[in-house]
């Protein structure tokens, strides 16, 4: 299978090397199709081998100040977690952030070559790219490995000329423009938390506060990060166990006992 | 197909790719063509030579447009152009396609110049026998530009530039009488410079007229015409002014 080199190439063809004296697309990237009678369920079947259970929670959303990040960071392979300290926001470049939901290597990889691409992109056109384009770019590399068995569920977030920009792409190659998105099996909850206390002005410690209690609410004793962009880039802002943010959130306060229990002498 | 790897565009013992040579050559026997840029417009012009008698001129467009805020004309040979400029306008589709927003004028050009350097580095091609003027606005900043590509495959940002034929005498024109104009004063310094190695008249000339607000407008006849009028009015008020002193002393 070709992998995706483009992002080394000098004009940058987006779907491979191809000869470009002779046309101006390249083909999709592609490998020989096994011999079977339905491939259709041959590829469904595939892909529910390879699909782990997406168990995370990421969440942005978009605000006066700018896009607030969050995500927690469990790795779990199946039924184990293998990893408590997982950074599941990574870093593209220095005003822009991507989330890892899905399969982690293809998220870390993916999300490298698109900081690969952006910063030719900005080399080449003295300007950074728009988020707008650095999602585009994304999208259409997972759309071509649609199928081969790619998870990656992710939130491009990041401030350019236009302000703050906000998408969700995934590996089946789904793009969308939003204001707040929640990815991974913890999400739903996510949401319910989120939406519940989403207003748009607010500053950057109540967004900040309303990210946490959102991941905190969906990923129960789990470690959480969270990052903030605003127009300068981003800046991590806390790295909190979520263990410790429920004793935060629900002080444990001593209850006064009805009746003491004396042990009686004798008797 | 070994036959065909040869390249044809090799080098000579004293450094010279002579093919490219004798492509700007080609060039040089194209037709007139300029390009001005203001503060806030661009003007392309362009020598028509006489079509004939049954050709519908109407169909002849010489300055093209390559994408809603980018036009390009060029001097040379028109087949070739006629390549280059549907990579050029497929190109810009897919600039927006992939990253949503529209080609600067500086990244088309650069792919543009890009296409003819491949041209002279490939087995079995001859170089593009044409170079473009390209001008446009940037999608952002609003910032006007003009650029020029070469057989050879070089580009650079010009104030006002001249290629095709006679160009250097338009160049000369332009380097002694060029300064930062805006809106009807830019198509009048085009114009004079084109009137300088080509006859007077509207159905000699074509021009384009480039904006932010309404892109790109083909001037007809009539209008360029009346252009050329003023500007004859405004030389021989020139001419008057100079002989009027001596004739007092």
């Amino acid at each position: 299978m070709k992998l995706d080199t483009s992002g080394l190439e000098s004009i940058s063809p987006l779907f491979g090397a191809n000869s470009e004296l002779l046309g101006g697309f390249s083909t999709a990237p592609s490998f020989e199709l096994p011999s079977s009678t339905d491939f259709d369920g041959f590829q469904k079947e595939a892909i529910q081998m390879v699909k782990p259970a997406k168990g995370t929670t990421t969440l942005a959303f978009i605000f006066k100040e700018g896009v607030m990040v969050a995500a927690d960071s469990r790795a779990s392979m199946g039924g184990y977690i293998s990893s408590q300290s997982v950074k599941k926001i990574i870093e593209i470049n220095p005003y822009m952030l991507g989330t890892m939901a899905g399969g982690a290597a293809d998220c870390q990889f993916w999300h490298r070559n698109l900081g690969i691409k952006c910063r030719l992109h900005e080399l080449a056109n003295k300007r950074r790219i728009s988020v707008t384009g650095a999602s585009k770019l994304l999208a259409n590399i997972l759309y071509s490995y649609r199928g081969m068995g790619l998870s990656v569920g992710t939130m491009i977030a990041g401030w350019d000329e236009t302000g703050p920009g906000l998408y969700y792409v995934d590996s089946e190659g789904g793009r969308l423009k939003g204001m707040r998105f929640s990815v991974g099996s913890g999400s739903p909850y996510a949401y319910g938390v989120l939406d519940n206390g989403y207003k748009y002005d607010m500053s950057v410690e109540e967004a900040a506060e309303l990210a946490r209690r959102s991941i905190y609410h969906a990923t129960f004793r789990d470690g959480a990060s969270v990052y903030y962009v605003g127009p300068n880039g981003w800046k991590k802002l806390s790295g909190d166990d979520v263990g410790e943010l429920h004793y935060k959130y629900y002080p444990v306060v001593p209850s006064t006992v009805e009746q003491e229990m004396v042990e009686v002498a004798g008797a | 197909m070994a036959r065909y790897d040869r390249a044809i565009t090799v080098f000579s013992p004293d450094g010279h790719l002579f093919q490219v040579e004798y492509a700007l050559e080609a060039v040089r026997k194209g037709n007139a063509a300029v390009g001005v840029r203001g503060t806030d417009t661009v003007v392309l012009g362009v020598e028509k030579k006489s079509t004939a008698k049954l050709q519908d001129s109407r169909m002849v467009r010489k300055i093209v447009n390559l994408d809603d805020h980018i036009a390009l004309a060029c001097a040379g040979l028109k087949a070739d152009a006629r390549v280059l400029i549907n990579r050029a306008r497929i190109e810009c589709q897919s600039h927006r396609l992939t990253v949503e927003d529209p080609v600067t004028v500086e990244y088309i050009t650069r792919y543009i110049a890009g296409l003819q350097q491949k041209y002279t580095q490939s087995g079995g091609v001859r170089p593009f026998g044409l170079s473009t003027l390209i001008v446009g606005f940037d999608p952002y900043t609003g910032v006007p530009s003009l650029y020029q590509t070469d057989p050879s495959g070089t580009f650079s940002a010009w104030k006002a530039n001249a290629t095709g034929r006679n160009s250097n005498s338009m160049r000369e024109f332009l380097e002694k009488n060029y300064k930062e104009t805006f809106g009807q004063e830019t198509v009048k310094l085009a114009i004079r410079a084109l009137l300088e190695v080509v006859e007077s008249g509207g159905k000699n000339i074509e021009i384009a007229v480039m904006t932010k607000e309404h892109g790109l407008r083909q001037l007809d006849e009539a209008d360029i015409d009346v252009i050329v009028a003023e500007i004859e009015a405004e030389k021989a008020a020139a001419e008057a002014a100079k002989k009027a002193p001596s004739r007092e002393t």
